[in-house]
Protein backbone atom coordinates (compact mmCIF):
# COMPACT_ATOMS: atom_id res chain seq x y z
CA UNK A 1 0.00 0.00 0.00
CA UNK A 2 1.39 3.44 -0.87
CA UNK A 3 2.50 5.42 2.16
CA UNK A 4 0.19 8.37 1.53
CA UNK A 5 -2.83 6.04 1.73
CA UNK A 6 -1.55 4.53 4.92
CA UNK A 7 -1.09 7.94 6.42
CA UNK A 8 -4.58 9.00 5.43
CA UNK A 9 -5.90 5.87 7.09
CA UNK A 10 -3.99 6.51 10.28
CA UNK A 11 -5.27 10.02 10.33
CA UNK A 12 -8.84 8.85 9.90
CA UNK A 13 -8.49 6.37 12.77
CA UNK A 14 -7.04 9.14 14.85
CA UNK A 15 -10.12 11.22 14.15
CA UNK A 16 -12.36 8.34 15.16
CA UNK A 17 -10.42 8.04 18.40
CA UNK A 18 -10.89 11.69 19.21
CA UNK A 19 -14.57 11.52 18.26
CA UNK A 20 -15.23 8.44 20.38
CA UNK A 21 -13.39 9.88 23.32
CA UNK A 22 -15.36 13.09 22.95
CA UNK A 23 -18.71 11.28 22.93
CA UNK A 24 -17.94 9.28 26.08
CA UNK A 25 -16.61 12.43 27.74
CA UNK A 26 -19.79 14.27 26.84
CA UNK A 27 -21.89 11.49 28.39
CA UNK A 28 -19.90 11.64 31.61
CA UNK A 29 -20.37 15.39 31.57
CA UNK A 30 -24.11 14.89 31.08
CA UNK A 31 -24.28 13.34 34.56
CA UNK A 32 -22.86 16.51 36.09
CA UNK A 33 -25.16 18.64 33.98
CA UNK A 34 -28.07 16.50 35.17
CA UNK A 35 -27.30 17.14 38.81
CA UNK A 36 -26.81 20.84 38.19
CA UNK A 37 -30.11 21.11 36.34
CA UNK A 38 -31.99 19.16 39.04
CA UNK A 39 -30.76 21.56 41.69
CA UNK A 40 -31.24 24.58 39.43
CA UNK A 41 -34.79 23.70 38.42
CA UNK A 42 -35.82 23.03 42.02
CA UNK A 43 -34.39 26.36 43.14
CA UNK A 44 -36.15 28.21 40.32
CA UNK A 45 -39.39 26.34 41.02
CA UNK A 46 -39.33 27.20 44.70
CA UNK A 47 -38.50 30.87 44.12
CA UNK A 48 -42.01 32.23 44.86
CA UNK A 49 -42.12 30.36 48.15
CA UNK A 50 -38.59 31.38 49.11
CA UNK A 51 -39.49 35.00 48.42
CA UNK A 52 -42.75 34.80 50.32
CA UNK A 53 -41.58 32.97 53.43
CA UNK A 54 -37.80 33.21 53.51
CA UNK A 55 -36.21 31.21 56.31
CA UNK A 56 -39.51 31.32 58.17
CA UNK A 57 -40.50 28.36 55.95
CA UNK A 58 -38.07 26.16 57.82
CA UNK A 59 -39.41 27.03 61.27
CA UNK A 60 -43.14 27.28 60.78
CA UNK A 61 -45.40 24.32 61.34
CA UNK A 62 -48.39 25.93 59.69
CA UNK A 63 -49.58 24.28 56.49
CA UNK A 64 -52.71 25.92 55.27
CA UNK A 65 -53.52 25.96 51.55
CA UNK A 66 -56.63 28.07 52.19
CA UNK A 67 -54.76 31.04 53.63
CA UNK A 68 -51.65 30.32 51.55
CA UNK A 69 -49.43 29.95 54.63
CA UNK A 70 -46.84 27.20 54.44
CA UNK A 71 -44.15 25.92 56.76
CA UNK A 72 -41.99 22.84 56.51
CA UNK A 73 -41.53 21.79 60.12
CA UNK A 74 -44.06 18.93 60.21
CA UNK A 75 -42.84 17.15 57.06
CA UNK A 76 -39.17 17.70 57.95
CA UNK A 77 -39.66 16.34 61.45
CA UNK A 78 -41.69 13.43 60.06
CA UNK A 79 -38.97 12.59 57.55
CA UNK A 80 -36.22 12.69 60.17
CA UNK A 81 -38.18 10.78 62.81
CA UNK A 82 -39.30 7.96 60.49
CA UNK A 83 -35.77 7.61 59.13
CA UNK A 84 -34.45 7.61 62.71
CA UNK A 85 -36.81 4.81 63.76
CA UNK A 86 -35.82 2.89 60.64
CA UNK A 87 -32.14 3.11 61.55
CA UNK A 88 -32.74 2.24 65.20
CA UNK A 89 -34.33 -1.04 64.16
CA UNK A 90 -32.39 -1.53 60.96
CA UNK A 91 -28.81 -1.22 62.19
CA UNK A 92 -28.76 -4.06 64.76
CA UNK A 93 -30.75 -6.37 62.49
CA UNK A 94 -28.49 -5.64 59.53
CA UNK A 95 -25.43 -6.26 61.65
CA UNK A 96 -26.89 -9.60 62.72
CA UNK A 97 -27.64 -10.55 59.14
CA UNK A 98 -24.17 -9.54 57.94
CA UNK A 99 -22.59 -11.49 60.80
CA UNK A 100 -24.67 -14.51 59.93
CA UNK A 101 -23.80 -14.30 56.23
CA UNK A 102 -20.06 -13.84 56.71
CA UNK A 103 -19.28 -16.00 59.73
CA UNK A 104 -22.05 -18.39 60.66
CA UNK A 105 -23.84 -19.62 57.60
CA UNK A 106 -22.54 -22.76 55.91
CA UNK A 107 -20.87 -21.85 52.64
CA UNK A 108 -23.52 -23.37 50.39
CA UNK A 109 -26.28 -21.47 52.13
CA UNK A 110 -24.66 -18.05 51.82
CA UNK A 111 -25.73 -17.43 48.27
CA UNK A 112 -29.42 -18.28 48.61
CA UNK A 113 -29.67 -16.33 51.87
CA UNK A 114 -27.82 -13.39 50.37
CA UNK A 115 -30.14 -13.38 47.36
CA UNK A 116 -33.21 -13.61 49.62
CA UNK A 117 -32.10 -10.51 51.51
CA UNK A 118 -31.36 -8.72 48.25
CA UNK A 119 -34.82 -9.63 46.96
CA UNK A 120 -36.22 -7.77 49.94
CA UNK A 121 -34.57 -4.71 48.40
CA UNK A 122 -36.01 -5.59 44.99
CA UNK A 123 -39.65 -5.44 46.06
CA UNK A 124 -41.03 -2.12 44.74
CA UNK A 125 -41.79 0.40 47.44
CA UNK A 126 -45.44 0.70 46.47
CA UNK A 127 -45.87 -2.97 47.37
CA UNK A 128 -44.50 -2.24 50.85
CA UNK A 129 -47.01 0.57 51.04
CA UNK A 130 -49.97 -1.53 50.05
CA UNK A 131 -48.96 -4.40 52.29
CA UNK A 132 -48.37 -1.92 55.09
CA UNK A 133 -51.80 -0.33 54.71
CA UNK A 134 -53.88 -3.48 54.31
CA UNK A 135 -51.97 -6.09 56.28
CA UNK A 136 -49.38 -4.66 58.61
CA UNK A 137 -51.24 -1.58 59.91
CA UNK A 138 -54.37 -3.52 60.99
CA UNK A 139 -52.19 -6.20 62.58
CA UNK A 140 -50.15 -3.54 64.34
CA UNK A 141 -53.29 -1.77 65.57
CA UNK A 142 -54.89 -4.94 66.92
CA UNK A 143 -51.90 -6.67 68.46
CA UNK A 144 -48.97 -4.40 69.10
CA UNK A 145 -50.26 -0.89 69.71
CA UNK A 146 -52.57 -1.76 72.63
CA UNK A 147 -49.58 -3.43 74.27
CA UNK A 148 -47.36 -0.41 73.61
CA UNK A 149 -50.04 1.89 74.98
CA UNK A 150 -50.46 -0.23 78.06
CA UNK A 151 -46.84 -0.91 78.89
CA UNK A 152 -44.68 1.85 77.43
CA UNK A 153 -47.28 4.59 77.18
CA UNK A 154 -47.74 4.66 80.94
CA UNK A 155 -44.05 5.10 81.72
CA UNK A 156 -42.80 8.51 82.80
CA UNK A 157 -40.75 10.63 80.38
CA UNK A 158 -41.04 8.36 77.31
CA UNK A 159 -44.74 7.66 77.88
CA UNK A 160 -46.17 10.57 75.86
CA UNK A 161 -44.26 9.41 72.81
CA UNK A 162 -45.95 6.04 72.89
CA UNK A 163 -49.53 6.74 73.76
CA UNK A 164 -52.38 7.40 71.44
CA UNK A 165 -55.31 5.71 69.78
CA UNK A 166 -54.28 2.38 68.20
CA UNK A 167 -55.04 3.30 64.59
CA UNK A 168 -52.33 1.30 62.91
CA UNK A 169 -51.26 4.13 60.63
CA UNK A 170 -48.84 6.67 62.00
CA UNK A 171 -45.21 7.65 62.32
CA UNK A 172 -44.13 4.48 64.14
CA UNK A 173 -45.68 2.17 61.53
CA UNK A 174 -43.99 4.13 58.75
CA UNK A 175 -40.67 3.87 60.59
CA UNK A 176 -40.97 0.11 61.02
CA UNK A 177 -41.79 -0.43 57.36
CA UNK A 178 -38.87 1.80 56.39
CA UNK A 179 -36.66 -0.33 58.63
CA UNK A 180 -37.61 -3.45 56.67
CA UNK A 181 -36.82 -1.59 53.46
CA UNK A 182 -33.37 -0.33 54.49
CA UNK A 183 -32.20 -3.58 56.13
CA UNK A 184 -31.13 -5.15 52.82
CA UNK A 185 -29.13 -2.05 51.83
CA UNK A 186 -27.27 -1.75 55.12
CA UNK A 187 -26.80 -5.52 55.46
CA UNK A 188 -25.32 -5.93 52.01
CA UNK A 189 -22.83 -3.08 52.51
CA UNK A 190 -21.88 -4.51 55.91
CA UNK A 191 -21.42 -7.97 54.42
CA UNK A 192 -19.26 -6.58 51.63
CA UNK A 193 -17.00 -4.63 53.98
CA UNK A 194 -16.76 -7.54 56.43
CA UNK A 195 -15.53 -9.70 53.58
CA UNK A 196 -12.57 -7.42 52.88
CA UNK A 197 -11.11 -8.03 56.33
CA UNK A 198 -7.92 -10.03 55.74
CA UNK A 199 -8.40 -13.66 56.72
CA UNK A 200 -5.00 -13.57 58.38
CA UNK A 201 -6.24 -10.98 60.86
CA UNK A 202 -9.31 -12.98 61.78
CA UNK A 203 -7.43 -16.24 62.04
CA UNK A 204 -4.81 -14.71 64.28
CA UNK A 205 -7.59 -13.69 66.66
CA UNK A 206 -9.16 -17.14 66.46
CA UNK A 207 -5.74 -18.63 67.07
CA UNK A 208 -5.43 -16.63 70.28
CA UNK A 209 -8.63 -18.31 71.43
CA UNK A 210 -11.23 -15.66 70.65
CA UNK A 211 -14.83 -16.66 70.21
CA UNK A 212 -16.64 -15.82 66.96
CA UNK A 213 -18.37 -12.89 68.66
CA UNK A 214 -15.10 -11.51 70.02
CA UNK A 215 -13.49 -11.71 66.59
CA UNK A 216 -16.48 -9.90 65.15
CA UNK A 217 -16.72 -7.21 67.83
CA UNK A 218 -13.04 -6.60 68.56
CA UNK A 219 -11.37 -7.29 65.24
CA UNK A 220 -13.73 -7.13 62.27
CA UNK A 221 -15.88 -4.21 63.42
CA UNK A 222 -13.01 -1.86 64.35
CA UNK A 223 -11.28 -2.72 61.09
CA UNK A 224 -14.35 -1.91 58.99
CA UNK A 225 -15.78 0.87 61.16
CA UNK A 226 -15.70 3.51 58.44
CA UNK A 227 -17.35 1.24 55.90
CA UNK A 228 -20.06 0.22 58.34
CA UNK A 229 -20.88 3.87 59.03
CA UNK A 230 -20.87 4.48 55.27
CA UNK A 231 -23.38 1.66 54.81
CA UNK A 232 -25.58 3.08 57.55
CA UNK A 233 -25.51 6.50 55.90
CA UNK A 234 -26.48 4.86 52.61
CA UNK A 235 -29.46 3.27 54.35
CA UNK A 236 -30.32 6.61 55.91
CA UNK A 237 -30.27 8.23 52.48
CA UNK A 238 -32.72 5.61 51.26
CA UNK A 239 -34.98 5.98 54.26
CA UNK A 240 -35.12 9.76 53.94
CA UNK A 241 -36.18 9.74 50.32
CA UNK A 242 -38.53 6.77 50.37
CA UNK A 243 -41.91 7.83 49.09
CA UNK A 244 -44.65 5.37 48.33
CA UNK A 245 -44.34 3.07 51.34
CA UNK A 246 -44.47 6.03 53.69
CA UNK A 247 -47.31 7.73 51.83
CA UNK A 248 -49.60 4.76 52.43
CA UNK A 249 -49.09 4.41 56.15
CA UNK A 250 -48.03 7.73 57.66
CA UNK A 251 -51.52 9.21 57.71
CA UNK A 252 -50.76 12.48 55.95
CA UNK A 253 -51.65 14.86 58.75
CA UNK A 254 -50.11 18.30 59.04
CA UNK A 255 -50.49 18.46 62.81
CA UNK A 256 -47.38 18.20 64.89
CA UNK A 257 -47.89 15.49 67.47
CA UNK A 258 -45.63 14.24 70.19
CA UNK A 259 -46.88 10.68 69.97
CA UNK A 260 -45.32 8.29 67.49
CA UNK A 261 -48.62 6.47 67.23
CA UNK A 262 -50.34 9.51 65.73
CA UNK A 263 -50.45 10.22 62.01
CA UNK A 264 -47.83 12.59 60.73
CA UNK A 265 -46.31 13.54 57.42
CA UNK A 266 -43.03 13.32 55.60
CA UNK A 267 -41.64 15.44 52.79
CA UNK A 268 -41.99 12.73 50.19
CA UNK A 269 -45.48 11.75 51.36
CA UNK A 270 -46.64 15.37 51.27
CA UNK A 271 -45.35 15.65 47.71
CA UNK A 272 -46.95 12.42 46.56
CA UNK A 273 -50.30 13.24 48.14
CA UNK A 274 -50.67 16.91 47.43
CA UNK A 275 -48.66 17.90 44.39
CA UNK A 276 -51.20 16.94 41.73
CA UNK A 277 -54.05 18.55 43.63
CA UNK A 278 -52.18 21.71 44.54
CA UNK A 279 -53.60 24.89 43.06
CA UNK A 280 -52.01 28.29 43.17
CA UNK A 281 -48.43 29.28 42.52
CA UNK A 282 -47.46 29.55 46.17
CA UNK A 283 -48.81 26.12 47.11
CA UNK A 284 -46.98 24.41 44.24
CA UNK A 285 -43.76 26.26 44.85
CA UNK A 286 -43.89 25.47 48.58
CA UNK A 287 -44.11 21.79 47.68
CA UNK A 288 -41.18 22.18 45.30
CA UNK A 289 -39.22 23.86 48.08
CA UNK A 290 -39.97 20.80 50.23
CA UNK A 291 -38.50 18.70 47.43
CA UNK A 292 -35.44 20.94 47.38
CA UNK A 293 -34.97 20.50 51.14
CA UNK A 294 -35.31 16.74 50.79
CA UNK A 295 -32.80 16.67 47.97
CA UNK A 296 -30.39 18.78 49.97
CA UNK A 297 -30.62 16.55 53.07
CA UNK A 298 -30.20 13.31 51.12
CA UNK A 299 -27.39 14.83 49.08
CA UNK A 300 -25.43 15.66 52.22
CA UNK A 301 -26.08 12.25 53.80
CA UNK A 302 -25.22 10.31 50.66
CA UNK A 303 -22.08 12.35 50.02
CA UNK A 304 -20.92 11.57 53.52
CA UNK A 305 -21.69 7.88 52.97
CA UNK A 306 -19.71 7.77 49.75
CA UNK A 307 -16.84 9.66 51.30
CA UNK A 308 -16.58 7.20 54.19
CA UNK A 309 -16.79 4.16 51.91
CA UNK A 310 -14.16 5.74 49.68
CA UNK A 311 -11.86 6.25 52.68
CA UNK A 312 -12.20 2.58 53.56
CA UNK A 313 -11.43 1.42 50.03
CA UNK A 314 -8.33 3.63 50.02
CA UNK A 315 -7.01 1.99 53.16
CA UNK A 316 -7.58 -1.40 51.60
CA UNK A 317 -4.75 -0.76 49.17
CA UNK A 318 -2.14 -0.15 51.85
CA UNK B 1 -20.15 -16.60 89.76
CA UNK B 2 -19.37 -17.70 86.27
CA UNK B 3 -15.81 -18.31 85.30
CA UNK B 4 -14.39 -16.06 82.62
CA UNK B 5 -14.40 -18.87 80.12
CA UNK B 6 -18.06 -19.82 80.55
CA UNK B 7 -19.06 -16.19 80.47
CA UNK B 8 -17.30 -15.68 77.16
CA UNK B 9 -18.87 -18.83 75.77
CA UNK B 10 -22.26 -17.65 76.97
CA UNK B 11 -21.95 -14.20 75.41
CA UNK B 12 -20.85 -15.83 72.20
CA UNK B 13 -23.81 -18.22 72.17
CA UNK B 14 -26.29 -15.44 72.93
CA UNK B 15 -25.02 -13.01 70.30
CA UNK B 16 -24.78 -15.69 67.65
CA UNK B 17 -28.35 -16.79 68.35
CA UNK B 18 -29.43 -13.18 68.00
CA UNK B 19 -27.65 -13.08 64.66
CA UNK B 20 -29.60 -16.13 63.47
CA UNK B 21 -32.77 -14.46 64.70
CA UNK B 22 -31.90 -11.32 62.73
CA UNK B 23 -31.57 -13.42 59.59
CA UNK B 24 -34.92 -15.07 60.28
CA UNK B 25 -36.39 -11.61 60.96
CA UNK B 26 -35.34 -10.52 57.47
CA UNK B 27 -36.66 -13.66 55.80
CA UNK B 28 -39.88 -13.41 57.82
CA UNK B 29 -40.87 -10.10 56.18
CA UNK B 30 -40.00 -11.35 52.73
CA UNK B 31 -42.16 -14.40 53.33
CA UNK B 32 -45.01 -12.41 54.80
CA UNK B 33 -45.11 -9.90 51.95
CA UNK B 34 -44.90 -12.52 49.21
CA UNK B 35 -47.55 -14.64 50.93
CA UNK B 36 -49.88 -11.65 51.23
CA UNK B 37 -49.44 -10.90 47.54
CA UNK B 38 -50.25 -14.50 46.61
CA UNK B 39 -53.27 -14.70 48.89
CA UNK B 40 -54.81 -11.41 47.77
CA UNK B 41 -53.50 -11.32 44.22
CA UNK B 42 -54.08 -14.85 42.92
CA UNK B 43 -57.91 -14.67 43.04
CA UNK B 44 -57.69 -11.60 40.83
CA UNK B 45 -55.48 -13.20 38.21
CA UNK B 46 -57.43 -14.11 35.10
CA UNK B 47 -57.25 -13.75 31.38
CA UNK B 48 -59.40 -10.62 31.39
CA UNK B 49 -56.59 -8.88 33.26
CA UNK B 50 -54.59 -8.93 30.05
CA UNK B 51 -57.42 -8.33 27.58
CA UNK B 52 -59.55 -5.56 29.07
CA UNK B 53 -59.11 -1.94 30.02
CA UNK B 54 -59.21 -0.57 33.55
CA UNK B 55 -62.88 -0.35 34.52
CA UNK B 56 -64.96 2.30 36.21
CA UNK B 57 -65.78 1.20 39.77
CA UNK B 58 -68.41 -1.49 39.98
CA UNK B 59 -67.85 -3.17 36.63
CA UNK B 60 -65.49 -5.80 35.30
CA UNK B 61 -62.26 -4.97 33.69
CA UNK B 62 -58.59 -5.69 33.38
CA UNK B 63 -55.29 -3.91 33.32
CA UNK B 64 -54.39 -4.06 29.64
CA UNK B 65 -53.84 -0.33 29.18
CA UNK B 66 -51.79 -0.10 32.37
CA UNK B 67 -49.63 -3.09 31.43
CA UNK B 68 -48.97 -1.73 27.96
CA UNK B 69 -48.29 1.75 29.31
CA UNK B 70 -45.84 0.42 31.87
CA UNK B 71 -44.04 -1.70 29.30
CA UNK B 72 -43.85 1.17 26.84
CA UNK B 73 -42.48 3.68 29.34
CA UNK B 74 -40.04 1.20 30.86
CA UNK B 75 -38.81 0.27 27.40
CA UNK B 76 -38.36 3.88 26.30
CA UNK B 77 -36.81 4.90 29.60
CA UNK B 78 -34.30 2.07 29.23
CA UNK B 79 -33.62 2.93 25.58
CA UNK B 80 -32.92 6.56 26.44
CA UNK B 81 -30.89 5.91 29.56
CA UNK B 82 -28.79 2.89 28.56
CA UNK B 83 -26.62 4.42 25.79
CA UNK B 84 -25.76 7.45 27.92
CA UNK B 85 -25.00 5.16 30.85
CA UNK B 86 -22.79 2.82 28.86
CA UNK B 87 -20.87 5.67 27.21
CA UNK B 88 -20.31 7.50 30.49
CA UNK B 89 -19.33 4.25 32.20
CA UNK B 90 -16.87 3.60 29.39
CA UNK B 91 -15.36 7.02 29.90
CA UNK B 92 -14.92 6.39 33.63
CA UNK B 93 -13.28 3.01 33.11
CA UNK B 94 -11.21 3.63 29.98
CA UNK B 95 -10.34 7.33 29.91
CA UNK B 96 -10.84 8.27 33.53
CA UNK B 97 -7.30 7.82 34.83
CA UNK B 98 -6.44 11.48 34.60
CA UNK B 99 -8.24 14.77 35.12
CA UNK B 100 -11.01 15.93 37.40
CA UNK B 101 -14.02 14.87 35.36
CA UNK B 102 -13.92 11.15 36.15
CA UNK B 103 -13.66 11.27 39.95
CA UNK B 104 -16.28 14.01 40.17
CA UNK B 105 -18.64 12.16 37.85
CA UNK B 106 -18.15 8.94 39.79
CA UNK B 107 -19.02 10.69 43.02
CA UNK B 108 -22.07 12.51 41.64
CA UNK B 109 -23.24 9.32 40.00
CA UNK B 110 -23.06 7.45 43.28
CA UNK B 111 -25.16 10.15 44.88
CA UNK B 112 -27.70 10.10 42.05
CA UNK B 113 -27.88 6.32 42.38
CA UNK B 114 -29.79 6.64 45.62
CA UNK B 115 -31.31 10.10 45.21
CA UNK B 116 -35.02 10.19 46.09
CA UNK B 117 -36.95 9.25 42.98
CA UNK B 118 -39.79 11.63 43.79
CA UNK B 119 -37.38 14.54 43.34
CA UNK B 120 -36.58 13.23 39.86
CA UNK B 121 -40.32 13.36 39.16
CA UNK B 122 -40.43 16.96 40.36
CA UNK B 123 -37.47 17.80 38.15
CA UNK B 124 -39.10 16.42 34.99
CA UNK B 125 -42.33 18.18 35.99
CA UNK B 126 -40.44 21.47 36.22
CA UNK B 127 -38.39 21.20 33.04
CA UNK B 128 -40.76 19.28 30.78
CA UNK B 129 -44.36 19.07 31.96
CA UNK B 130 -44.74 22.76 32.77
CA UNK B 131 -43.17 23.70 29.42
CA UNK B 132 -45.44 21.55 27.24
CA UNK B 133 -48.34 22.14 29.66
CA UNK B 134 -49.62 18.58 29.88
CA UNK B 135 -48.69 15.28 31.48
CA UNK B 136 -47.44 12.69 29.03
CA UNK B 137 -45.96 9.26 28.55
CA UNK B 138 -42.80 10.91 27.28
CA UNK B 139 -42.34 12.75 30.54
CA UNK B 140 -42.72 9.44 32.40
CA UNK B 141 -40.17 7.76 30.16
CA UNK B 142 -37.74 10.64 30.66
CA UNK B 143 -38.07 10.46 34.44
CA UNK B 144 -37.43 6.71 34.33
CA UNK B 145 -34.42 7.16 32.06
CA UNK B 146 -32.83 9.42 34.68
CA UNK B 147 -33.12 6.54 37.13
CA UNK B 148 -31.59 4.12 34.62
CA UNK B 149 -28.46 6.16 33.90
CA UNK B 150 -26.67 5.87 37.30
CA UNK B 151 -27.31 2.12 37.58
CA UNK B 152 -25.92 1.45 34.11
CA UNK B 153 -22.92 3.74 34.60
CA UNK B 154 -22.01 1.98 37.82
CA UNK B 155 -22.20 -1.56 36.46
CA UNK B 156 -20.57 -0.68 33.13
CA UNK B 157 -17.59 0.85 34.88
CA UNK B 158 -17.24 -2.06 37.31
CA UNK B 159 -17.51 -4.64 34.55
CA UNK B 160 -15.02 -2.90 32.28
CA UNK B 161 -12.55 -2.78 35.13
CA UNK B 162 -12.75 -6.56 35.42
CA UNK B 163 -11.51 -6.96 31.83
CA UNK B 164 -7.81 -7.85 32.04
CA UNK B 165 -5.43 -5.20 30.72
CA UNK B 166 -3.54 -7.78 28.69
CA UNK B 167 -6.57 -8.01 26.42
CA UNK B 168 -6.42 -4.27 25.70
CA UNK B 169 -2.66 -4.41 25.19
CA UNK B 170 -2.92 -7.38 22.84
CA UNK B 171 -5.45 -5.54 20.68
CA UNK B 172 -3.42 -2.33 20.74
CA UNK B 173 -0.23 -4.13 19.78
CA UNK B 174 -1.97 -5.48 16.67
CA UNK B 175 -2.39 -1.87 15.66
CA UNK B 176 -6.03 -1.38 16.55
CA UNK B 177 -6.95 2.22 17.34
CA UNK B 178 -8.38 2.86 20.78
CA UNK B 179 -12.01 3.17 19.70
CA UNK B 180 -11.77 -0.22 18.06
CA UNK B 181 -10.10 -1.74 21.12
CA UNK B 182 -12.90 -0.50 23.35
CA UNK B 183 -15.81 -1.24 21.05
CA UNK B 184 -14.73 -4.60 19.72
CA UNK B 185 -12.65 -6.00 22.56
CA UNK B 186 -13.26 -4.61 26.02
CA UNK B 187 -16.97 -3.79 25.75
CA UNK B 188 -17.53 -7.17 24.15
CA UNK B 189 -15.68 -8.96 26.92
CA UNK B 190 -17.80 -7.16 29.50
CA UNK B 191 -21.06 -7.69 27.62
CA UNK B 192 -22.75 -10.11 30.05
CA UNK B 193 -22.00 -7.89 33.02
CA UNK B 194 -23.32 -4.81 31.27
CA UNK B 195 -26.52 -6.62 30.30
CA UNK B 196 -26.90 -7.60 33.95
CA UNK B 197 -26.69 -3.94 34.86
CA UNK B 198 -29.35 -3.01 32.32
CA UNK B 199 -31.64 -5.76 33.62
CA UNK B 200 -31.19 -4.53 37.18
CA UNK B 201 -32.02 -1.02 36.00
CA UNK B 202 -35.17 -2.30 34.28
CA UNK B 203 -36.11 -4.12 37.47
CA UNK B 204 -35.66 -0.95 39.44
CA UNK B 205 -37.72 1.33 37.20
CA UNK B 206 -40.56 -1.07 36.51
CA UNK B 207 -41.76 -0.75 40.08
CA UNK B 208 -41.13 2.97 40.47
CA UNK B 209 -44.23 4.98 41.26
CA UNK B 210 -43.08 8.29 42.66
CA UNK B 211 -41.46 9.71 39.49
CA UNK B 212 -44.52 8.82 37.41
CA UNK B 213 -47.04 10.60 39.62
CA UNK B 214 -46.21 14.06 38.30
CA UNK B 215 -45.15 13.05 34.82
CA UNK B 216 -47.18 10.29 33.18
CA UNK B 217 -50.09 10.66 35.61
CA UNK B 218 -52.73 8.11 34.68
CA UNK B 219 -55.29 7.32 32.06
CA UNK B 220 -58.47 5.27 32.28
CA UNK B 221 -58.49 4.43 28.60
CA UNK B 222 -56.50 2.67 25.94
CA UNK B 223 -53.73 4.87 24.79
CA UNK B 224 -50.62 4.34 22.76
CA UNK B 225 -49.93 8.02 22.18
CA UNK B 226 -46.87 8.92 24.21
CA UNK B 227 -47.82 12.58 24.12
CA UNK B 228 -50.84 12.21 26.37
CA UNK B 229 -51.19 11.10 30.00
CA UNK B 230 -50.46 7.42 30.15
CA UNK B 231 -51.75 4.64 32.31
CA UNK B 232 -49.20 2.52 34.17
CA UNK B 233 -49.29 -0.25 36.74
CA UNK B 234 -47.64 1.47 39.73
CA UNK B 235 -49.87 4.55 39.63
CA UNK B 236 -52.93 2.33 39.06
CA UNK B 237 -51.95 0.39 42.19
CA UNK B 238 -51.61 3.64 44.13
CA UNK B 239 -54.98 5.01 43.02
CA UNK B 240 -56.93 1.77 43.23
CA UNK B 241 -55.50 0.72 46.58
CA UNK B 242 -56.44 4.08 48.08
CA UNK B 243 -59.95 3.88 46.61
CA UNK B 244 -62.91 2.64 48.63
CA UNK B 245 -64.14 0.20 45.95
CA UNK B 246 -63.58 -3.51 46.52
CA UNK B 247 -63.19 -4.41 42.86
CA UNK B 248 -60.59 -1.68 42.36
CA UNK B 249 -58.65 -2.92 45.37
CA UNK B 250 -58.80 -6.44 43.96
CA UNK B 251 -57.30 -5.14 40.70
CA UNK B 252 -54.61 -3.34 42.70
CA UNK B 253 -53.65 -6.60 44.40
CA UNK B 254 -53.50 -8.42 41.08
CA UNK B 255 -51.34 -5.63 39.64
CA UNK B 256 -49.06 -5.79 42.69
CA UNK B 257 -48.64 -9.52 42.25
CA UNK B 258 -47.78 -9.07 38.57
CA UNK B 259 -45.28 -6.30 39.21
CA UNK B 260 -43.55 -7.87 42.20
CA UNK B 261 -43.04 -11.24 40.60
CA UNK B 262 -41.79 -9.77 37.34
CA UNK B 263 -39.35 -7.54 39.22
CA UNK B 264 -38.11 -10.41 41.37
CA UNK B 265 -37.81 -12.66 38.31
CA UNK B 266 -35.75 -9.97 36.55
CA UNK B 267 -33.52 -9.69 39.61
CA UNK B 268 -32.92 -13.43 39.71
CA UNK B 269 -32.33 -13.71 35.95
CA UNK B 270 -29.81 -10.87 36.13
CA UNK B 271 -27.93 -12.57 38.94
CA UNK B 272 -27.91 -15.99 37.29
CA UNK B 273 -26.74 -14.45 34.02
CA UNK B 274 -23.96 -12.61 35.79
CA UNK B 275 -22.87 -15.69 37.65
CA UNK B 276 -22.69 -17.73 34.45
CA UNK B 277 -20.56 -15.12 32.75
CA UNK B 278 -18.33 -14.87 35.80
CA UNK B 279 -17.66 -18.60 35.82
CA UNK B 280 -16.90 -18.85 32.10
CA UNK B 281 -14.21 -16.17 32.27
Amino acid sequence: MPTFLQEARLKRQNWFDILFRGITRLSAFAVLALLASIIGSLIIGSQPSIEAFGTHFLFSSEWNPVTDKFGAVVPIVGTLVTAGIALLIGIPVSFGIALFLTELSPRWMRRPFGIAIELLAGIPSIIYGMWGLFVFAPFFADNIEPWINHHIGTQPVIGPFFSGPPMGIGVLTAGIILAIMVIPFIASVMRDVFEVVPTMLKESAYGLGSTTWEVMWNVVLPYTKIGVVGGIMLGLGRALGETMAVTFVIGNSHDLSKSLLMPGNSISAALANEFNEAVGELYISSLIELGLILFFITFVVLSLARYLLFKLSQREGT
Amino acid sequence: MLTLYTRRRLINAITLSISVLAMLFGLFWLGWILLTLLVHGLPGLSLTLFTQMTPPPGSDGGLLNAIVGSLLMTLLGTLIGTPIGILAGTYLAEFGQRGWLAPVTRFINDVLLSAPSIVIGLFIYEVYVTKVRHFSGWAGALALSILVIPVVIRTTENMLRLVPNTLREAAASLGAPQWKVINFVTLRAAKAGIITGVLLAVARISGETAPLLFTALNNQFWNSNMNTPMSNLPVIIFEYAMSPYDDWQQLAWAASLLITFSVLALNIVARVLFRQSATTH
